[in-house]
């Protein structure tokens, strides 16, 4: 077993036991389940709205040479720098690059998943900088220098009590564990941390092609912030961003936030299309996009998982999954967690490395269903699998099932099955509980059916 | 109408008496009940597991036997799933494909058959006992089943149906339970504990495979909880 | 190459078969034809009222199921009446605004030291304004959003800054729904938009931990809207 199965496993048996984990998760996104489902009833049709938006997805894809070449072309003509990145090592190099030139010394972030995928505090830290995270989960995760729990709530895993010792260890903030008062003491810090800031970086939601502007979503006001202050504003996004229009946000700006945060439409839902103008009072000087690829062309070369570039990183999958509730978002080891992490990990991080998120699935469908832009990622799971075992089959399972094949394609052995079954299950409790037992996997925590005395054969032919 | 009945292994084996109230009920209502005696299993498992190749060793000969059926009846959500979703899926491109397509248009899952086929929503039965009904995540999600059952159920005299808060997967998922048992057995226990939250007898589903896995935990936990299969309580 | 040509022409290669239109996934929605979808956007978004009063009363709702403060002014006199009473239940002591005949007139009334943005500012002095008092480019009745830019807001940090922002309309810049929004900034901007275009619905506000709602996260503790 290569090491990203083996921790995989190992911590999804320690977190899917932990009882305290499991209530609190469930509570959480039970209590978002209502608000999400008041508000998608709020759409006059709900249906028709995910279709448009699926549909509009596609659109932005099928053409997405065309979108991204029209979109860097509108940003320019406002004076925006676009650059473009094949690899998050490039897109590291690029914005280091920026800092340099500009001589920066600390940088302010909002929240930005891409700057996750590649890793770029740890590069910008090891160059010396500072690097602060603004949004409040993410700061809290900074602090505890973690890796966010879930893409869109960083820190939903964290009791009010942990983050009075976090704040109280690292800002002297006393003995409070009241959620306005800590949330106070960040502002504070930040309010700070934002007046010195040389540059703001921020990720990306949405990028219009038709008018060449940057659409970020978000709650708190810290991206408002990030671009408003700093005089060098930077954004990350992946090259799969793009609508074509930009009435197109009439639908993805609420469709977003139902599936999100369950809110009608988040706080701030911002668009930035250049550095400051002439007339302007304030804004960055010099605004730099950078576009990144990152093997995302892997999954657009695959007509079949294509749709996987729909994402609009709602989180809604993740929040509905039966396996990211029980084994948490940081057992996934992953930047993307949840169903739509276990599908593009694979294309992003290398299949036979990552193909067991793949078969972690009852492939129950809910995310399916509840996905704003109906990408088919049940199904993906599915063909996942079918993909790593064609490029390198697992014997055990293919001979197993050769052999299984052997005996029920075969009447006359078939007729075997529930007699030595009979037998077996007679002889069962010696080894049953213990290491020899061939069903411990079951029987570890189950009890195993029971073989009928009569079999429904049995009795279709007792009938004549 | 003669009916084809597609018995899957697990059913065969484990829980016979849900086929047979399968036959009895659909002869109650005037059918005629094929069973085809060699057709064992619909190749879920191993396409489930990406092994496609072996699942199409399987389907081939279900492909073969039902071309001729007029209706095919499949006992489990699952592999009525299989049979109707995944079918298209694992033959395309292959020169099966058609057949495959053509299977897929006959196949219901017995209580979608009964409700959406016949227009039957009383069968004549008695049960009575307070109830939770389990969607098993094929028949919900990949047939999208969600009335009938209930339909049925409403029916059935001193019967009292009480939902449970969300529909949720039971944990078993195939071969998902023993390549991942702790995290299966987690949602198992979910799955349990919001059944009896509901102050239900019987957790009651159109899956038997669901029900052999909520059936295991409750054993072994010893928890005030009894599975029985929907063509059970019909046949009642 | 240049690494934009790299991606444009892996982009272009994956294209060439191409992917299968997004299917129904029986929920019952059906394909559009060709058409943009988002032109049909009103068939199935959230409802919009249609009749001016009704749009009044709609983000009036919104607006106090957001948290925000929404007042309808029958003129001038009663805004800078109210803006006053809220000047003394909070004790200003200094505003920041913007230049415009709103807000002229509201800062004049106020009769406390404005900090003005429009020719470029001290940030450490913005720090220290109680209100942020600007114009808008709209309100949306169907989401309860008031839409700023640079233009209509007197920059990007004047709306988000200080710990109040009061927001002044005319009644002829309450809009039914997103849609509409789009339009109007469309037709008003043509192909020269203001660098930030924004459409704020609440008070700043965050669930990060234990995901309860508490206002004033980053941005504005209070939004306040008056339409005049
Ligand atoms: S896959 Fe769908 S549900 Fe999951 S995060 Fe992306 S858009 Fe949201």
């Amino acid at each position: 077993m290569s090491a990203p199965v083996q921790q995989f496993k190992s911590q999804a048996d320690v977190v899917s036991r932990d009882l305290r984990h499991r209530e609190f998760i469930q509570t959480a996104l039970n209590n978002y389940a209502v608000v999400r489902d008041k508000n998608r009833n709020a759409f006059r049709n709900y249906p028709a709205a995910r279709q448009a938006a699926a549909e509009t997805k596609w659109e932005a894809i099928h053409h997405l040479d065309r979108h991204l070449e029209q979109l860097a072309t509108r940003l320019e003509a406002r004076g925006t720098h676009v650059h473009w990145a094949s690899t998050g090592e490039q897109a590291r190099d690029i914005i280091l690059d920026i800092i340099r030139r500009k001589n920066a010394r600390s940088i302010i972030k909002s929240k930005a998943m891409t700057s996750e995928e590649i890793h770029l505090n740890e590069a910008l830290e090891r160059e010396g900088f500072e690097v602060v995270e603004s949004d409040l989960g993410e700061f809290i995760v900074q602090l505890r220098k973690e890796t966010p729990y879930h893409i869109v709530f960083p820190a939903m895993h964290l009791r009010r009590g942990e983050i009075r010792d976090l704040f109280n260890r690292e800002l002297n903030s006393g003995s409070t564990e009241d959620p306005e008062e800590l949330t106070m003491v960040a502002r504070r810090v930040l309010r700070q941390k934002y007046i010195q800031a040389d540059i703001g970086f921020t990720g990306a939601n949405f990028a219009i092609a038709e008018t060449g502007m940057i659409s970020i979503t978000e709650n708190e006001g810290n991206a408002r912030l990030t671009a408003a202050l700093p005089k060098t504003m930077v954004t990350l996004l992946g090259i799969e961003k793009v609508l074509p229009r930009l009435e197109d946000l009439a639908l993805f700006l609420p469709l977003l936030a139902t599936s999100g945060t369950g809110q009608p439409l988040t706080c701030y839902n911002t668009l930035y299309g250049g550095p400051r103008r002439p007339a302007e009072p304030d804004g960055p000087e010099e605004y730099h996009v950078v576009l990144l690829d990152n093997r995302r062309t892997q999954i657009l070369a695959d007509p079949e998982q294509r749709d996987a570039l729909h994402c609009i990183r709602c989180g809604a999958c993740l929040n509905v999954c039966p396996i990211f509730r029980n084994v948490g978002g940081h057992t996934y080891g992953t930047t993307y967690s949840g169903p739509i992490g276990s599908v593009i990990t694979p294309h992003l991080r290398g299949l036979q490395e990552w193909k067991h998120l793949s078969y972690s699935s009852s492939l129950c469908g809910a995310c399916t269903e509840t996905c704003p832009v109906k990408i088919d990622l049940a199904h993906h799971l599915l063909q996942n699998r079918r993909n790593a075992t064609q490029q390198k089959p697992s014997w055990p399972w293919k001979i197993g099932f050769k052999l299984m094949n052997f005996v029920f394609k075969r009447p006359a052995l078939y007729w075997f099955v529930p007699k030595l079954g009979r037998i077996g299950q007679a002889l069962h409790p010696i080894v049953k509980g213990t290491r020899l037992d061939p069903a411990y996997a079951w029987t570890r925590s189950r009890e195993t059916p029971r073989i009928a005395r009569q079999t429904f054969r049995e009795w279709w032919r007792g009938r004549g | 109408m003669t009916v084809t009945l597609f018995i899957p292994c697990f059913v065969d084996l484990l829980y016979p008496q849900v086929g047979i109230s399968m036959v009895r009920i659909l002869e109650k209502l005037g059918h005629k009940v094929d069973f085809p005696e060699q057709l064992t299993c619909c190749g879920q498992p191993a396409f489930n597991s990406g092994c496609w190749d072996e699942a199409r060793g399987l389907a081939e000969p279900v492909l073969t036997r039902l071309r001729n059926a007029d209706v095919v009846v499949i006992a489990s959500g699952s592999c009525g799933a299989m049979l109707k979703v995944f079918y298209p899926q694992l033959f395309a491109g292959t020169h099966h494909e058609s057949a495959a397509k053509a299977l897929s248009a006959k196949c219901y899952e017995f209580s979608d058959f009964l409700v959406t086929k016949l227009g039957v929503t009383d069968v004549g039965a008695s049960f009575p006992a307070k109830v939770t009904y389990h969607d098993g995540c094929h028949g919900l999600r990949e047939l999208h089943i969600k009335d009938a059952p209930r339909a049925l159920l409403s029916r059935v005299r001193g019967l009292e149906l009480v939902e449970m808060q969300e529909e949720v997967c039971c944990g078993f998922g195939g071969t998902f339970a023993v390549k991942f048992p702790m995290i299966s057995t987690a949602m198992g226990e979910v799955k349990c504990s919001q059944a009896l939250a509901t102050g239900a007898e019987y957790i009651v589903s159109s899956d038997s495979s669901c029900l052999m896995h909520v059936q295991g935990l409750i054993d072994r936990q010893g928890l005030k909880l009894k599975t029985i299969h929907l063509a059970e309580v019909l046949a009642s | 190459m240049s690494a934009k040509d790299d991606i444009l022409a892996r982009v272009r290669e994956a294209l060439r078969v191409p992917a299968p239109r997004p299917g129904d996934h029986g929920d019952g929605a059906t394909a559009h034809a060709d058409t943009p979808p988002s032109h049909k956007a009103r068939e199935y978004l959230p409802p919009a009222a249609e009749s001016f009063d009704e749009q009044v009363a709609q983000f009036s709702a919104n607006a106090t199921a957001l948290r925000a403060g929404f007042h309808v002014c029958n003129g001038q006199d009663e805004l800078l009446r109210r803006l006053t009473e809220l000047r003394d239940a909070e004790s200003w002591k200094r505003v920041a605004s913007h230049a415009s005949s709103l807000t002229d007139a509201a800062c004049a009334a106020l009769r406390l030291p404005v900090l003005k943005t429009d020719a470029g500012y001290d940030v450490h002095a913005l720090e220290t304004c109680d209100v942020g008092i600007t114009g808008c480019d709209a309100l949306v009745a169907q989401t309860g959003s008031v839409l700023v830019t640079t233009r209509s807001a007197g920059g990007r940090a004047l709306s988000i800054l200080p710990p109040h922002h009061v927001v002044l309309a005319r009644k002829d810049q309450l809009v039914r729904d997103l849609p509409a929004a789009f339009e109007l900034l469309k037709r008003n901007y043509g192909s020269d938009y203001p660098s930030m275009i924004s459409f704020i619905t609440g008070p700043s506000r965050t669930g990060d931990i234990e995901r309860i709602l508490v206002l004033g996260a980053h941005g504005p503790k209070r939004l306040t809207i008056f339409l005049v």
